[in-house]
């Protein structure tokens, strides 16, 4: 068996990385190789999330690992990058706990959240005691979240919350939810915690991907909720969009390390395997695939490096965070397809981890912005004319 | 207690070693480097004995160059607290290392010294047996188990055949076999407090050791290639084959 967590660096980046990099990747590759590998082909085939990584995963600092203060770890954009990568390696749906987390519940108190809500909430976050899920798609509005259908009203002091959000990472397992929802000044956000009468939530089964991970919906029936649940700064649909591209970010560096796992599984699947006498590896037609995924993991690679010095210097701009999400989880499901068919029907068990990461990008192509739907955010930004607006 | 711990900057096992066309060392360039394993191992006793005694000084020493400055952070992210790199760009053999370290312990009057039983770039296994001489303190190599109480201190080492314990008085020299530990992960908050932990350097020239190399590495050569093995039609061949060819029965 290949060793799935081995790096593939075919221009020598690991000197673009600081040695804090290099020790942040090394870390998480090794809490992978150890806690992550040996049980994910179980919690996957079971529908179950390995909950009991969770008090590790913190204490190792990987919870809103990009934030400053506030408990959690304060470290570069590259690092956090570095960190979904080496997740992502393990599975998608691990990388996906950690994202909701840090980039859509954390971040979401971060930046809109006031003082008060950051100091209760995101220690306890950072720390893992607390999870957080982020409540935006709705079973009627996914691409087009300012049709959204969830409302608070006016009640004396408080608010009355009723809608329903759908698809939500973490929602059962969630102690508290961001939930963002139309108020008459136009969209806002609240914090909801596990509990609040009238605050229901239902697991989504059937899933053919990301069956590591919790996927719920959340109900909220005449939800009571005083207005110190209200996150003050968030006014209208920037607030959430924000998130997005924070998670987006994380994506984009994430899917390079379930596409490395599988090129580096077809590698050395095709080397030794040998039809007609000699090692798959030695055909020209696998020889194409071979290197067509180490020409797109490397670039991808490229782009995540440079959107994270963007990132770091405050100068990243959201359109390139969709050029990259879509491109790297694009260039991933291709590889990963890639993988599965020089498998052969070795490709279809979980022997081997490419099928199932094959059906959690399925996943990522359509989550925190579609694929196509970033195509349409950069076809509007290049030439002006919105084709989705 | 006062602890410490030298460790040793070595190619990660991980890494393929390319060996120079020359024979006079290994191609360095794009090798992963890493604290050696057992001097992690080390490491991480020493942590263990810190936080059981809930205090303590776990310090850090290295021998050699700059760039070992990495190894040095990589282990006070674990957790050490200080580290001290004696700056050599010269290649020291064993005995030079072990004289450094000597001066070194004299200086700092550490009451324990962990080690790695062995280095593995050149597995040596001589830096912590030299290093217990010169001091003339008792020596546990090959530790599984460590045990301390007051200046007392218990060592199960791996010998042939089975296990032997030793009890001895501290200050001492124990090495540090596979069986000790599993080292920690360096964490995210850990190597944040890194950043503010002091690296001492000492330019090894000031300590006025003779570090003159007793040992000359003549040439490095790599195992030569296994020879694919081969298949025989029945039992009695291969009899016959063990006894005419490979002369083992």
């Amino acid at each position: 068996m290949a060793d799935l967590l081995k790096d593939l660096d075919f221009f020598n980046l690991d000197e673009m990385l600081g040695h804090e990099e290099r020790m942040v990747r090394d870390t998480v590759r090794q809490f992978v190789q150890r806690e992550v590998l040996p049980t994910i082909e179980r919690h996957f085939a079971d529908e179950t999330f390995p909950k009991e990584l969770v008090p590790q995963m913190a204490e190792l600092g990987f919870f809103g690992a990009n934030l400053k203060g506030y408990g959690c770890a304060g470290m570069n954009n590259i690092a956090y990058g570095l960190i979904m990568q080496e997740l992502e390696a393990g599975d998608s749906g691990l990388r996906s706990f950690a994202s909701v987390q840090s980039a859509l519940a954390m971040y979401s108190i971060y930046a809109w959240g006031s003082e008060e809500q950051k100091r209760r909430y995101l220690p306890e976050m950072a720390k893992g005691k607390l999870i957080g899920c982020f409540g935006l798609t709705e079973p009627d509005h996914g691409s087009d979240p300012g049709g959204m259908e969830t409302r608070a009203r006016r009640d004396g002091d408080g608010w009355v919350l009723n809608g329903t959000k759908r698809w939500i990472t973490n929602g059962s397992i969630a102690d508290l939810a961001v939930v963002y929802a139309k108020v008459p000044e136009g969209i806002t956000g609240f914090l909801v915690e596990r509990g609040t009468p009238g605050f229901t939530t239902r697991d989504i089964h059937g899933k053919f991907s990301m069956r590591a991970s919790i996927t719920s919906e959340l109900i909220f029936e005449d939800v009571r909720l005083d207005d110190n649940a209200r996150l003050p700064e968030a006014r209208g649909l920037r607030a959430p969009l924000s998130c997005l591209t924070q998670a987006r970010y994380g994506i984009s560096w994430g899917v390079i390390g379930a596409a490395r796992s599988c090129y580096h599984c077809a590698l050395d699947y095709t080397k030794e395997r040998k039809q007609f006498a000699r090692p798959l590896a030695g055909y020209q037609l696998v020889q194409n695939k071979l290197v067509t995924m180490l020409t797109e993991i490397t670039k991808a690679q490229l782009v995540c490096l440079r959107l994270g010095q963007l990132k770091d210097a405050n100068k990243m701009r959201p359109e390139q965070v969709s050029f990259a999400k879509r491109n790297n989880v694009g260039m991933a499901l291709e590889i990963a397809r890639l993988a599965r068919d020089m498998l052969g029907a070795n490709g279809i068990v979980n022997e081997y981890p490419v099928i199932r990461h094959m059906l959690n990008l399925e996943t990522v192509n359509t989550y925190e912005g579609a694929f196509d739907v970033q195509t349409l955010v950069l076809g509007r930004d290049i030439t002006g004319l919105s084709a989705f607006e | 207690m006062k602890i410490l711990v030298p460790v040793k900057r070595v190619p990660d096992p991980a890494t393929t070693i390319r060996i120079l066309p020359d024979g006079s060392g290994i191609a360095t360039d794009n090798i992963k480097w890493v604290i050696n394993p057992f001097d992690e191992i080390a490491l991480e006793e020493a942590l263990r004995i810190k936080e059981k005694q809930g205090g303590g000084d776990v310090a850090l020493l290295s021998v050699g160059q700059q760039a070992w400055q990495e190894q040095l952070r990589t282990g006070l992210a674990m957790g050490a607290d200080r580290a001290i790199l004696v700056r050599a760009d010269q290649p020291l053999d064993t005995l030079a290392i072990a004289r450094v370290m000597a001066k070194i312990v004299g200086d700092e009057k550490p009451e324990l010294v962990i080690i790695g039983k062995q280095a593995i770039d050149d597995d040596s296994n001589q830096v912590g047996q030299m290093l217990a001489e010169m001091l003339g303190w008792p020596q546990a190599t090959f530790a599984s188990k460590v045990e301390i109480a007051g200046t007392k201190c218990t060592v199960v080492r791996e010998v042939d055949g089975g296990v032997e314990t030793l009890a001895f008085e501290l200050p001492a020299v124990i090495t540090a076999d596979l069986r000790l530990n599993e080292p920690r992960y360096a964490s995210l908050p850990g190597i944040m407090k890194a950043r503010k932990k002091e690296l001492k350097e000492i330019p090894v020239d000031s300590l006025g050791l003779d570090l003159a190399p007793k040992l000359k590495i003549k040439a490095l050569a790599a195992p030569a290639k296994r020879q694919a093995g081969r298949k025989v039609g029945s039992v009695e061949e291969l009899v016959g084959v063990l006894h005419s060819e490979a002369k083992v029965i």
